[in-house]
Order: C-alpha cells, then sequence, then structure tokens
C-alpha cells in the first residue's frame, strides 16, 4: 500500500470541496475494495477522504411512497431492514447472495455502487490492462476469460461488474442521488456505471468531485413474484458466472409487468427494455420466458472460454423468471431451487 | 519504492478500547486494524491468512458487528470498541463458542480459527441464522483450509443452543 494523506470530512460538502481540490484523492467509507486495490497497488491515492462518520445512514420512506436509502447504510443492515425485506425483498436478496456476512457488515450501499469493474487482470499489475493502464492492451481478450462479459463488450475491455446488489437496484429502477461542486442532480442505477467502450478505465458516469448521498427506490417493490438467481463457482462468497434479477407483476397468469436484470455477464448491470415489454400481457409460462431470454442475450459475443456463458444466462433467465412467477424466490442461505 | 512526493510520515493519534482496555497510538494512516492489533498492541491472536478479506482469518468485532481487520484502516475507528479472540473469555471462563469449538475437535492446525470463534460471535449477535445451512452461508466468509466446516458448524449450533 502507498502512503496517503489522511482527512476525515466534516460534511458533505467537505467532501466534495477536499475531492474537488485534489485528483489524486479518493472517497473510503467501508474500504472492502478500495484498501484491496491499494494492497496490490493498483490504486494509489493521494489522500483518502473518510467519509465513513457522514450522517447518510437514514432508510425513509418519502411522501410518494419512495424510499430513500442513505449511501451510508451498510450492506448487511439494508438487507436486513424490515422495509426492504417486507417491500424490496428481491433487493435483500440479492445483497445477501454478495462477499461475506464480513465485508456486507463493513461496505456501504454507495460504495457497492463504487466498487471496480474488474477481472483478475486488472489486479495483476505485471499485465497489460487498459482498465489499470488505458492503452495498454486487454490481457483477458487472449487470456482466461472464463469470467469475463459477454454482453455490452469492446475490443478494449471484457471486464464484469461483480455487485449483485446493483443487479436487483437496476431490476427496481433505482435513482442515485449526487452532490457535487455544481449541485445535486438524480441519475438512474442503470446510467449510473458504464460499458466500456474506449474508456474502459472510467467505470462511472459521476462526475469530478461527485459524491453519492442516497438510492431511492420506487414505490413498485415486486414484493410478491420475485426471484434472484446466482450461478457460481462455488456455493457462497464467489462472484457470479451468471445471476438474474427478476421480478413480475402478475394478474392471473398474465404478465402485466416484468423486470429483468444481468449480472456477471456485462461491464454493467444488463436490462432489455425489449425483453420485458415482450413479457407484458403474456402468458407466465417457459416459452415466453425463453423468448424474453433470447431477446435479452440478443448481441452476446464469447472469446475462447466463456462461451458457456450463453447458454447458461439463457437456462438461469427461464429458471428465474419461473422462480418468480411461481413465488418460490431463491434463497441464498438453503440453495434450494424451486 | 513508492512515490516519493506523496511519503508522508505523518502520525495520527487513535484511541481504541481493546478487550476492555483503553489505548491510545499514534499511527500512520496506512496501517491496518489488524497491524495495529498484532504489530502495536502485540494481539496476536487476530491472525493474517490473505490480508485480502478472502480468508476471514483477520476477523474481529468491532462495536459488536464481525469485519475483516485486514481491510479495515485503524484511524477510520477512532473510538471504537474492539475485541479480538483474547477478549472473549470472561473471569476465567472460555467463552461458549471456545468451549463449543473445544467439544467438537472444530478445528485442525488452528489458524482460522481466532477468526471462526470470532465471526461466530458476531453471527450470534446478528441472529439471522437458524439452522445448519444458514450458518454454512452466513459463516462462508471464513476459510477452513483443514476442512473442519462439520465440526465448526455443530460447534456453533451448541452455541446457539440447538442439539
Amino acid at each position: 500500500m502507498n502512503n496517503f494523506q489522511y482527512a476525515r470530512a466534516t460534511d458533505v460538502a467537505d467532501a466534495i470541496r477536499l475531492l474537488a481540490a485534489d485528483p489524486g484523492a479518493k472517497l473510503i467509507a467501508g474500504g472492502t475494495n478500495l484498501i484491496d486495490l491499494m494492497k496490490e497497488n493498483v490504486e494509489r491515492p493521494t489522500r483518502l477522504i473518510d467519509i465513513s462518520r457522514l450522517p447518510l445512514r437514514k432508510v425513509e420512506e418519502t411522501p410518494d411512497g419512495s424510499l430513500r436509502i442513505g449511501a451510508l447504510v451498510p450492506n448487511s443492515d439494508l438487507a436486513y431492514h424490515p422495509l426492504i425485506e417486507q417491500r424490496y425483498p428481491l433487493l435483500a436478496s440479492a445483497i445477501l447472495a454478495g462477499a461475506s456476512a464480513q465485508l456486507r457488515n463493513m461496505a456501504s450501499v454507495g460504495g457497492n455502487l463504487m466498487q471496480r469493474t474488474r477481472c483478475a487482470y486488472f489486479y495483476d499489475t505485471a499485465t497489460p490492462c487498459n482498465k489499470r493502464h488505458p492503452g495498454s492492451g486487454c490481457s483477458a481478450m487472449d487470456g482466461l476469460n472464463r469470467n469475463h462479459a459477454i454482453l455490452g463488450t469492446s475490443a478494449a475491455c471484457i471486464a464484469t461488474n461483480p455487485s449483485d446488489m446493483s443487479v436487483a437496484l437496476a431490476a427496481l429502477d433505482a435513482l442515485v442521488h449526487i452532490a457535487g461542486p455544481s449541485g445535486e442532480r438524480t441519475i438512474a442505477l442503470t446510467d449510473f456505471h458504464r460499458l466500456p467502450g474506449d474508456k474502459p478505465h472510467v467505470d462511472t458516469n459521476l462526475g469530478t468531485g461527485e459524491i453519492i448521498t442516497a438510492i431511492e427506490l420506487p414505490p413498485r417493490g415486486f414484493a410478491q413474484n420475485y426471484s434472484y438467481l446466482k450461478i457460481r463457482d462455488r456455493m457462497s462468497y464467489a462472484f457470479a458466472l451468471v445471476s438474474v434479477a427478476a421480478a413480475l407483476e402478475l394478474e392471473g397468469n398474465a404478465i402485466g409487468g416484468a423486470r429483468v436484470a444481468l449480472g456477471g455477464v456485462a461491464h454493467k448491470p444488463w436490462r432489455s427494455l425489449e425483453a420485458e415489454a415482450a413479457l407484458r400481457g403474456q402468458a407466465a409460462t417457459p416459452d415466453h420466458f425463453s423468448h424474453a431470454a433470447d431477446l435479452l442475450l440478443q448481441g452476446a459475443t464469447t472469446r475462447s472460454h466463456n462461451g458457456f456463458k450463453v447458454e447458461l444466462a439463457r437456462r438461469a433467465i427461464v429458471r428465474t423468471l419461473t422462480q418468480a412467477a411461481n413465488a418460490t424466490p431463491q434463497s441464498q442461505a438453503h440453495k434450494k431451487i424451486a | 519504492m513508492g512515490d516519493v512526493t506523496h511519503q508522508i510520515s505523518e502520525r495520527i493519534p487513535i484511541h481504541l478500547v481493546v478487550n476492555g482496555v483503553s489505548h491510545t497510538l499514534d499511527l500512520v494512516p496506512w496501517t491496518t486494524l489488524l497491524d495495529a492489533l498484532r504489530d502495536h498492541l502485540a494481539l496476536s491472536g487476530t491472525k493474517k491468512g490473505c490480508d485480502h478479506g478472502q480468508c476471514g482469518a483477520c476477523t474481529v468485532l468491532v462495536d459488536g458487528r464481525r469485519v475483516n481487520s485486514c481491510l479495515t484502516l485503524a484511524v477510520m475507528k477512532d473510538g471504537a470498541e474492539i475485541t479480538t479472540v483474547e477478549g472473549l473469555a470472561k473471569d476465567g471462563a472460555l467463552h461458549p463458542l471456545q468451549q463449543a469449538f473445544i467439544d467438537h475437535d472444530a478445528f485442525q492446525c488452528g489458524y482460522c480459527t481466532p477468526g471462526q470463534i470470532c465471526s461466530a460471535a458476531g453471527l450470534l449477535v446478528e441472529g439471522h441464522a437458524h439452522d445448519a445451512d444458514e450458518i454454512r452461508e452466513l459463516m462462508s466468509g471464513n476459510l477452513c483450509r483443514c476442512g473442519a466446516y462439520p465440526n465448526i458448524v455443530a460447534a456453533i449450533q451448541q452455541a446457539m443452543g440447538q442439539p
């Protein structure tokens, strides 16, 4: 780990000022990804701005029925919050599918969004990586790319975003509240992360000196028919090869509304409005789920080791939508498939 | 060698209550809580395994919550109460988890054990594990390369008062 200056922000404005003043500075809250990357010399901040004591820890209902979640609420506190368990169980399930109990206790929800989209070559400073060192090349392209992206890739980067929480937030149409030197703004979670394009070193659309202050969940929580299915190389505490967040509104056996977001397959949570539109008005049957999977996976491109992800994702989508329709969501503790 | 333009030697005074004992330490900001405990307070019960949050050997309780001390900067925990494996026994009596690990032979080499026990102590306080499956899931941040998992789960069940 490099040496750095340490500053404790006194309020959000102070954090913004400190962050905007030093291009080498980084915010730290839980630190679970940043400290790890610093230990590998991938991140080398000149200054860490400690925001962990800022008053951004509330979960509040808003007058319009939304839920506003402070950026510093720990992942575990959010997953077990009664309002999340009752109204947004898809989000609770996705959070509990991620990391370990210790890391969930440490990590903030804002920090979860800010964790780097990454792969093993990003961590390996002995190898080229366009994300770590722009223009140096991508070692994954013709290297070990079994875990890598199949959708939204570019010639520069095929890394995946490992967040489970973000996949559920994408499906729930969450909003991200941001404060910065020029004031406050709100953007959709689905617009928060970027596809790699020719700038894979830029993971998000946050501007200079900007800080996440809250996540907002709209009233529709899909609490009856949802499931988060995570497929990985071991039963717990591993990144997804493919994950699926599915949420349905059913009218009898007909689909009134549908949301599907994929994790482990792209540089950001992956949604297809076309696939969701195709489900609306249809019967909740495997045929229709399969058609939606085709639409979601349209344009998938694979490398030498990750071709299996296309069929895995297709089957996972059908299975997760079936679980959602049957109101038999995937349990992250019991791993039962129904 | 580090970047010489950012060599900062400033030490920051911090206050920690570790296992009920107050300490004031002057630490450079890149000192992890794990290194503060082991190297500055000579509490070597907390183990450094992977040093990247992947194995759980460094698990301690910070203000009652289990965390990976290897990914925690000590300076950020100024004022916190820390419990390590050395602080679990009370008045000469082992913590119920320590006794349960002995009763169930829940270790082989023992290197992961302090982290396993501190993690299990956090698990009990959290109250979200009700059966063996949930224990396994919520203990997945603690690896045991000897493979003592069945006995670790049994020990935790004993401490939870389960048959």
